[in-house]
């Protein structure tokens, strides 16, 4: 489904990326991030950010703290609600239902609805700490989705395994290791079967010497062909999987490119600083 | 002089240069030997000697007042046996723990309903959740009482219909209002503004990473609530919602200036009519200290229910830990006994 917008879509969407006649909702992309502006209070930390990411692409975004790398990830999921733009999931504009030119505001419980088919992975995993393991993975299937328990317990097993965490599934979280909950976390947000997956920061609570396995767990997504959205300070780790690499700061996208345009050769003064003090 | 010792050993014997080449770190190196076997060296375990004076004391003290409390005729404690188990009293102890229970029901459900009122985006209901903790919490409990004794000086009946309309029902407050009635609703508006700070402190300390996931995860809100949030803000809410209750189970005592006949006000009219006065304050001092004990008890074992995950192990029970020390003794006298026929 391709939508054409005459007009700004919303009174206070940004007509800017949207032009009249351009046409959103293009299936290519499984995220379309169209001038969305955010602030809070004073501060701009969304000030005009266009990004589309291609169905199956693997995206790093890097940035300094306070970039807006965190907003972004989080306005993707409407757990934060923009000020101006529009995000489209898989053609869909989050948060709101098109009718003609009005975007109506969705009710809660239609925004939740669409949150499962957006997989989150916390900084702070954000484990469940008084379900077991298995609980964690099973809790949104069967109440957001309403599947039935013995397949998802079926299913969650086999993500546990698959994320080498197969033996804890009776345990409680605070008897895992940082790496271990954070490995639970990745398979609780894949057992909605999510057609995106964004990660934040996702091992920077941890100790160096866990960081490798959950890089491995998000390695073995990126080659299943998911479509996921990274922020990480992990630039080998970028080098190595993303398809592309997006550079933020004081929230704007500065470059955009393949991970050795970014990386290796960048175009902007600010791009440069950054990784000449991270690499 | 700031060498080690070791390093000093290992400057006066070198020590052979390592297969591998590198050097030997200086604690695998040489070191003095031990002239005895470790296996043979047996442990003295430290005495303290002042731990035995400390109990020593502790217990003539305690001996001492046992003694006076058997000893002394004042306690009166035949007149006490004779009216512990009385049926006017087991019956007052009954209305005592039924007031409780009302009090307790009533008090939390709408405690329950003016902390959602807090933390509602609402702004109305806010403002008047914030209004009645205030105002129940300013006014004294026995004010309240009697204000709720005297309803029907305010209002004659009392009937239900539309706002501001037509009634449907009407009833006399003074045949429907009876002075129990009158002192559940005053204990279970009382308790309702305590208890609906105590809730709402309970859900603020859930970490906001927790709604965030149920809410990334698409978990619906009533579930998100019960589920994700309840169950790790009891933890905080239990512990003062037992003192709660339990303050409220007293607290009923305040109750007898209204002429109700609960625990303390059958304890005043007894010794009013005999005039042993200590003895029948120990029959009421006894029986809330029993009640107070289970409801101690129920509380532990309904927080170690939500302690669930919160701790890496779950701390034995009373009972487990005694079990325990019983077969560790019991293993003990087996060993000493086999040792002994050994001999």
């Amino acid at each position: 489904m391709s939508l054409r917008l005459g007009e700004p879509a919303h009174p206070s969407t940004s007509p800017a990326p949207a032009a009249p006649g351009t046409v959103i909702g293009d299936p290519a992309f499984a995220i379309e991030v169209l001038g969305v502006h955010k602030s809070f209070g004073a501060l701009h930390v969304l000030d005009g950010v266009d990004l589309r990411v291609r169905r199956g692409e693997v995206t790093v975004i890097l940035g300094p703290s306070g970039s807006g790398k965190s907003t972004l990830l989080r306005a993707i999921n409407h757990l934060e609600k923009v000020d101006k733009g529009l995000i489209l999931v898989d053609s869909e504009p989050i948060g709101y239902r098109r009718k003609g030119t009005r975007l109506h505001e969705l009710s809660e419980r239609e925004i939740l609805h669409q949150r499962a088919k957006v997989g989150f992975v916390f900084q702070n995993f954000n484990l469940f700490p008084h379900l077991t393991v298995l609980e964690n993975v099973i809790e949104a299937p069967r109440s957001a989705q309403r599947r039935r328990r013995d397949d998802v317990v079926a299913q969650a097993r086999s993500l546990l395994a698959a994320v080498g965490v197969a033996d804890k599934a009776d345990a409680y979280p605070r008897q895992l290791s940082g790496g271990q909950q954070q490995r639970v976390a990745i398979a609780r947000a894949l057992a909605l079967n999510p057609a995106v997956i964004l990660f934040d920061e996702p091992t920077s609570a941890l100790d160096p010497e866990l960081v490798g396995e959950v890089l491995e767990a998000i390695r073995a997504l990126a080659g299943q062909g998911r479509t996921l959205i990274i922020v990480t300070h992990e630039i080998g780790f970028a080098r190595e999987v993303a398809d592309s690499v997006v550079f933020m700061d004081a929230g704007v996208i500065v470059e955009h490119g393949t991970p050795s345009q970014v990386l290796d050769h960048p175009r902007h003064e600010r791009t440069r600083a950054f990784l000449s003090k991270v690499l | 002089m700031t060498t080690t010792p070791v390093r000093r050993h290992d400057q006066a014997n070198p020590a052979p240069a390592h297969p591998s080449g590198r050097d030997v770190p200086p604690s695998t190196g040489p070191v003095a030997t031990l002239d005895v076997d470790p296996a043979s060296l047996t442990v003295i375990k430290a005495r303290h000697p002042w731990r035995w004076v400390g109990a020593a004391i502790g217990l003539i003290l305690l001996a001492q007042f046992v003694n006076g409390l058997i000893t002394n005729p004042g306690w009166d404690w035949p007149t006490f046996a004779r009216y512990i188990t009385a049926p006017v009293v087991l019956q007052a102890v009954w209305l005592t723990i039924q007031l409780t229970l009302y009090g307790t029901v009533l008090g939390f459900a709408l405690g329950i309903a003016i902390a959602a009122g807090r933390l509602s985006k609402n702004p109305v209901l806010q403002t008047i959740s914030w209004t009645y903790v205030w105002a129940f919490r300013s006014i004294p409990l026995i004010v309240q009482l009697l204000f709720w004794f005297n309803i029907a000086y305010l209002y004659q009946s009392v009937s239900i219909g539309v706002p501001f309309g037509p009634s449907f029902v009407t009833f006399d407050v003074n045949s429907t209002i009876s002075g129990i009635a009158a002192a559940v609703i005053g204990l279970g508006l009382h308790q309702a503004a305590y208890s609906a700070e105590i809730i709402r402190a309970g859900i603020l300390s859930v970490d906001a990473g927790q709604l965030e996931a149920a809410a990334a995860l698409g978990i619906p809100r009533r579930r998100q609530f019960f589920k994700i949030v309840l169950p790790q803000a009891m933890r905080g809410i239990l512990p003062n919602a037992a003192n709660e209750v339990i303050s409220l189970f007293k607290g009923t005592s305040i109750v007898s200036t209204m002429a109700i006949a609960e625990l303390f006000y059958q304890v005043q009219v007894i010794y009013g009519r005999n005039g042993r006065v200590v003895p029948l304050l120990m029959v009421a001092t006894v029986w809330y200290i029993l009640m107070t004990t289970v409801l101690s008890i129920v509380q532990y074992y309904v927080e170690r229910h939500y302690a669930k995950g919160a701790v890496r192990t779950m701390p034995l029970t009373p009972l487990q830990k005694v079990r325990r020390r019983v077969a560790l003794l019991s293993a003990q006298a087996r060993q000493s006994s086999t040792m002994g026929a050994g001999r």
